[in-house]
């Protein structure tokens, strides 16, 4: 006997595990070529290469990592310490510069009543929707009447204008979120406007200034297009620039290039991982009641 | 501890003037409730005392300083705010405390300071934890500790019930009260709620577009209202209001029915002059069953009313009926049930009726 109740019982089931499934589907469409490459770094080129495909590893090494850092016996000539070097220092001063900003200007669009606001802002919005890559002649013209080929600063005040939009944009929607009340509390409590401004509104709108942080790094630290037009030696590629440099007229060195990609991935994800703590938490606005 | 003074204080937006040259003097200790509709310029007044509006003209004083230019730091005045404004990074603790660390108190003041106003707001237990975890009572108690243990000339409240379930607001506006009992302090209090303000002021001050309507005691604006408006807002439920012209010394309403003018305002009225007769409901009772009739049958007028709705109220009915062809509401004191349809002879307290200038809309009273 199936009474009414069971049988919405057995539908959730049916439900639930329909919606398991997708999931998963969703996740491996996502994670494997992730996998694949993650699995590709630690193999050798001979089984990577192999056919028909060597579907489970048959084994391990480290040889990969160790021959793109120009250590054991057959070395390959790419600087990719110096690569790495580039790319931190060109995305962490890109980010930060972003969020100082950001920070600026999200507070002032989110706080300050003046003229043109609300068509600055679409403007930037506007600036944010034209791609890259679409400015990428004429920066590259502007860039080398000025010096700027093949520097760091040139692709630092690049990403710092492709960023800046974006962080704008987050980091405005979180201080809307904080009433100004809490500001005028500090005030009356004390406080100068801009000690408001650092002990409350600030604290509290860390966790969308962390995520505008990510967000900007991530975007410094992946970019190619830019990069490969307006870079040229050690001087200033980045790492995503550099994995070209696995591939020879004949030849692709794919086991190298995993490697090389499995180092670029792992700093974001630990950025990501650090910060996300943030992401979640913080939004707790329990000071404000309505 | 200060009072506090509004001279002619005006505030603009641009071409909008939300308050026109207000005048006040708030003595010290006393406990001054602005009350108005919304947009009355009640809270923009306020604001304008705290420094967090400038002021486009006039001059605001604390004890004998004009603040006009000073930021709300140096005002030492303390506001609660209607969304409690408490700071969500911070335990309880660290927000009653944030104002005297801001002000360089030494750490051993600060916990003294913070101790005795979490005894007198009864929060001692709840020091550590931080407000998302308080309910909204808690919360404002909280709001009203970080107010008081700057020890500040001046209070400030913007409706600072308005978020609480009615049954909390009533705690809450005893607590208030209380408060002011203890912390003997000057404090402005802002409300759209007559009751909040017939209860806690000393007095009141009646806003409506950014004018100043009345100033007195509870009493003095529920009895002498100066005009309709204030007769309305005041008192709860509003005072019935019924047009008529005067003729040979009696209110002729409209439909030709006659109510003698009350005894008092007998030589204030014109013959011709329209008038609107405003009557409490309180003022308006079913024969026996009335408060305060007066005994003087001069005073007191007598006729029969079709009963429209009865609300019973246990030991009170609110009775709505029909006076010369416009709704008014009258009281029934007494457990009596009443139906719908019921025609009963009610008696009206003439000696405690208003008269108001029907084009002025101000009380024949005070002119």
């Amino acid at each position: 006997m199936s009474t009414i109740a069971e049988r919405a019982a057995i539908r959730r089931r049916i439900q639930a595990v329909g919606l398991w499934l997708a999931t998963f589907l969703l996740m491996v469409i996502m994670c494997l070529p992730g996998l694949w490459v993650v699995l590709a770094a630690f193999r050798p080129n001979r089984e990577i290469l192999a056919k028909p495909p060597i579907w489970v590893p048959q084994q391990l090494t480290l040889n990969n990592f160790a021959k793109i850092f120009g250590f054991g016996s057959d070395q390959v000539g790419i600087p990719v310490l110096a690569y790495f070097t580039n790319s931190m220092v060109i995305a962490m001063t890109s980010t930060v510069i972003a969020l100082v900003i950001g920070v600026g200007g999200g507070y002032a669009f989110a706080r300050f009543r003046f003229r043109f606001k609300n068509g600055l802002f679409l403007g930037l919005m506007l600036f944010r929707a034209v791609p890259g890559i679409a400015l990428s002649l004429p920066i590259f013209m502007l860039w080398s009447r000025i010096g700027l080929i093949d520097a760091q600063l040139g692709l630092i005040i690049v990403y710092v204008s492709l960023n800046v939009p974006f962080t704008i944009w987050l980091i405005d929607g979180f201080f809307r979120q904080i009433p100004i009340s809490l500001s005028e509390a500090a005030q009356v409590d004390g406080c100068t406007r801009w000690q408001a401004f650092w002990k409350i509104e600030f604290p509290l709108a860390r966790s969308g200034i962390a995520a505008a942080g990510v967000f900007a790094f991530l975007t410094s630290w992946n970019e190619f297009a830019l990069a490969s037009q307006l870079t040229r030696t050690t001087d200033s590629k980045t790492l995503p620039v550099g994995l070209m440099d696995f591939t020879a007229q004949f030849t692709i060195d794919w086991a190298g290039m995993c490697a090389m990609a499995v180092i670029i991935i792992v700093p974001a994800l630990i950025l990501t991982f650090l910060v996300q703590k943030h992401l979640i938490s913080g939004l707790t606005f329990g000071g404000v009641k309505g | 501890m200060a009072s506090i003074m509004l001279k002619d204080v005006v505030k603009s937006y641009g071409k909008v003037r939300a308050v026109h040259g207000i005048n006040l003097e708030i003595g010290h200790n006393e406990f001054v409730v602005l009350v108005g509709p919304s947009g009355c310029g009640k809270s923009t007044t306020l604001r304008m005392i705290a420094g967090l509006e400038d002021i486009s003209g006039g001059e605001v004083l604390i004890g004998d300083r004009i603040v006009n230019d000073l930021p709300p730091r140096k005002r030492n005045i303390s506001m609660v705010f209607q969304n409690y404004a408490l700071y969500p990074h911070m335990s309880v603790r660290d927000n009653l405390g944030f104002g005297l660390k801001i002000a360089g108190q030494k750490p051993k003041v600060i916990a003294e300071r913070v101790a005795e106003a979490a005894d007198i707001l009864g929060l001692s237990e709840l020091l550590d934890r931080t407000p998302a975890e308080l309910s909204g009572g808690q919360r404002q108690r909280v709001a009203m500790g970080r107010a008081i243990v700057r020890h500040p000339d001046a209070f400030l409240f913007d409706e600072p019930l308005s978020n609480l379930d009615a049954k909390l607001r009533g705690q809450m506006r005893a607590e208030i009260k209380k408060l002011h009992q203890t912390v003997r302090t000057t404090i402005v209090y802002v409300t759209h709620d007559q009751i909040e303000a017939m209860t806690l002021a000393d007095r009141i001050v009646v806003m409506r577009g950014g004018h100043i309507e009345q100033v007195g005691t509870p009493m003095q604006v529920f009895n002498h209202p100066v005009n309709t408006f204030v007769a309305g807002f005041i008192g709860s439920p509003p005072m019935n209001q019924l047009p008529g012209h005067i003729e040979a010394g009696q209110v002729v309403l409209a439909d030709q029915s006659r109510v003698p003018v009350p005894p008092r305002l007998a030589g204030k009225v014109r013959e011709g002059q329209k008038v609107i007769l405003g009557i409490r409901p309180d003022d308006i009772s079913p024969q026996g069953h009335g408060l305060g009739m007066p005994e003087d049958a001069a005073q007191v007028a007598t006729l029969d009313l079709r009963i429209a709705l009865a609300e019973p109220l246990g030991m009170e009915s609110l009775i709505y009926t029909t006076i010369a062809g416009q709704e008014v509401q009258a009281k029934l004191y007494g457990p009596r049930i009443v139906q719908p349809g019921e025609v009963l002879t009610f008696q009206v307290a003439l000696a405690r009726a208003h008269l108001f200038d029907a084009e002025t809309t101000r009380s024949l009273e005070v002119l």
